[in-house]
């Protein structure tokens, strides 16, 4: 189902349009910005893709684990549940500017949702 | 702890440390120069184990496929046995010395001849090897249609291994080895309406000095804003030639700008800052950005911020070996 979703919201081609307008908002979102200040923007523009390819559903080899150590020290930072709230926020803005349709937002935010737990190490 | 095993060393390699520190801290370093993944001068091959993708980012894949990796930013994730590359892995060029000038006290032009088959886009970089062990990386300023010598601009580093050397010591005539052209930023072709901003702080001026005649002799059309930046004006050079250049061509605006000392001559202010205040909307721009590392991050951020695309923002941060 979740291929399914990926597929419907267009693939990669999805991905690449969406990560400019993605990065541009969390960059620009005073509540999550400082979560971005020392990372590099070139490998950072992988690690969208990644997210984004991700949060669409589509194929990765991330592993929960990955996740909750790619976190840690953000998490260690004062990374909370607000924070997370925001970056679903500003993924879904960004896909309503691309005109996706509201219920494949909301599938979207649920594939988001999944990771929850294990992006704030709890 | 993963262990490493290199010659007759096995080497306990320490959460969050790199391949090539841990290697350090057992006394047997492969040589290093840029320690962020840039250079290549650090390449190694792994015979046993696998190293992780992310030490292979910028590796052609022929040598992906072999194993090489880079241990400046290989973080194991298991054991590993490594080795030296082949020579044939990284191919190295002789080079002679056929011209030094010294443009000002802080930069040196030097021109090399090379063989034929020495193949660059102006913009990419090479490293200059002093001896076998320590190399340093530098960007190429020339354009192979206008010459057939390659040209490197110097910055003297007080107290630096080898820009001091080749200040000092390196003279016409002399031999030296480098590596093979390597880098992302240069001129792209179908881009010729783009408008193109170039930014660069001290000898970061190299390779714009190669793009911006790339993008000229390729007949480009868009407006071409060429911000060139230092502190101090002995840091500012080629400028009477920019400046001839510009005048040729009615597209091109050059920009000399000093951040310390003002005089009448330059624009007073810092490169980036000036570029950014100037043209605050870069959107469908492309943007090139050379020379200090912090700079260049942080104006990534800001141009991406402004407006252009991620994939339109060309950089080289002149990252150095910290000591
Ligand atoms: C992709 C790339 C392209 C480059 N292109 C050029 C080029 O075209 N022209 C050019 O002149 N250089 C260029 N560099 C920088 C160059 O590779 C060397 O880092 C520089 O010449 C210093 O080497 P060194 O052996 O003289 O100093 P080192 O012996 O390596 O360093 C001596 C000391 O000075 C410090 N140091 C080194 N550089 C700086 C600096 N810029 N500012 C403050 N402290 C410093 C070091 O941390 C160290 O403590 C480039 C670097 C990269 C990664
Ligand atoms: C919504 C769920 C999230 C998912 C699926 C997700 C996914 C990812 C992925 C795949 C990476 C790349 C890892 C790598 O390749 O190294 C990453 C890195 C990163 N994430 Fe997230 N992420 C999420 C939430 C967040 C939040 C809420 C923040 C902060 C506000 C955040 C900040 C970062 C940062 C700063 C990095 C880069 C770390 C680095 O470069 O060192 N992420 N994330
Ligand atoms: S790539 Fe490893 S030292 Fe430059």
């Amino acid at each position: 189902m979740s291929d399914a979703l990926f597929d419907q919201l267009g693939g990669e081609a999805a991905v690449n349009a969406a990560v400019d307008i993605f990065y541009r908002k969390v960059l620009a979102d005073d509540r999550i910005s400082r979560f971005f200040d020392g990372v590099d923007m070139e490998k950072q523009a992988a690690k969208q893709k990644a997210f984004l390819t991700m949060a669409f559903g589509g194929p990765h080899n991330y592993t929960g684990k990955d996740m909750r150590d790619g976190h840690a020290s953000l998490v260690k930072d004062g990374l909370n549940d607000s924070h997370f709230d925001a970056v679903v926020e500003n993924l879904g803005a960004t896909l309503k500017e691309l005109g996706v349709a509201d219920d494949l937002i909301g599938q979207v935010a649920a594939v988001a949702e999944t990771t929850r737990n294990d992006v704030l190490g709890k | 702890m993963p262990i490493i095993e290199f010659d007759e060393n096995r080497c306990d390699c320490n959460p969050g440390e790199t391949l090539l520190e841990c290697l350090d801290r057992y006394n047997c370093p492969p040589p290093s120069s840029c320690q962020s993944g840039l250079c290549h001068t650090c390449l190694m091959r792994c015979v046993k184990g696998t190293p992780p993708e992310s030490a292979q980012n910028g590796l052609k894949d022929s040598l992906v496929k072999q194993g090489y990796f880079l241990p400046c930013v290989c973080y194991p994730e298991g054991d590993m046995k490594v080795v030296m590359p082949d020579d044939a892995a990284a191919p190295h060029t002789s080079a002679k010395l056929i011209e030094k000038t010294i443009l000002t006290p802080a930069i040196a032009r030097l021109r090399f001849a090379v063989d034929e088959d020495f193949s660059y886009i102006p913009g990419q970089y090479t490293n200059i090897f002093k001896s076998d062990e320590v190399a340093r990386t530098y960007s190429i300023a020339s354009v192979p249609v206008l010459g057939d010598y390659i040209e490197f601009h110097i910055e003297k580093i007080s107290g630096g291994i080898v820009s001091e050397w080749i200040f000092n010591t390196l003279k016409e005539g002399d031999e030296l080895q480098i590596s093979e052209a390597l880098g992302e930023c240069f001129y792209q072709a179908g881009e010729e309406e783009n408008n193109l901003l170039m930014i660069a702080t001290g000898s970061g001026f190299a390779p714009i000095y190669g793009i911006v005649r790339d993008a000229l002799n390729q007949g480009h059309t868009g407006e071409i804003h060429v911000y060139q930046g230092a502190g101090m004006a002995e840091k500012l050079y080629l400028v009477d030639e920019m400046k001839i250049l510009a005048e040729k061509h009615e597209n091109l605006f050059y920009h000399p700008c000093l951040s310390r000392d003002a005089t009448e001559d330059f624009e007073s202010g810092r490169a980036n800052e000036l570029a950014l205040t100037e043209h605050a909307d870069l959107k469908n721009w492309t943007v090139y950005l050379c020379g200090h590392p912090e700079m260049v991050k942080a104006t990534q951020r800001k141009a991406f911020l402004a407006g252009a695309s991620m994939k339109d923002i060309h950089s080289d941060p002149f990252e150095f070996a910290k000591t």
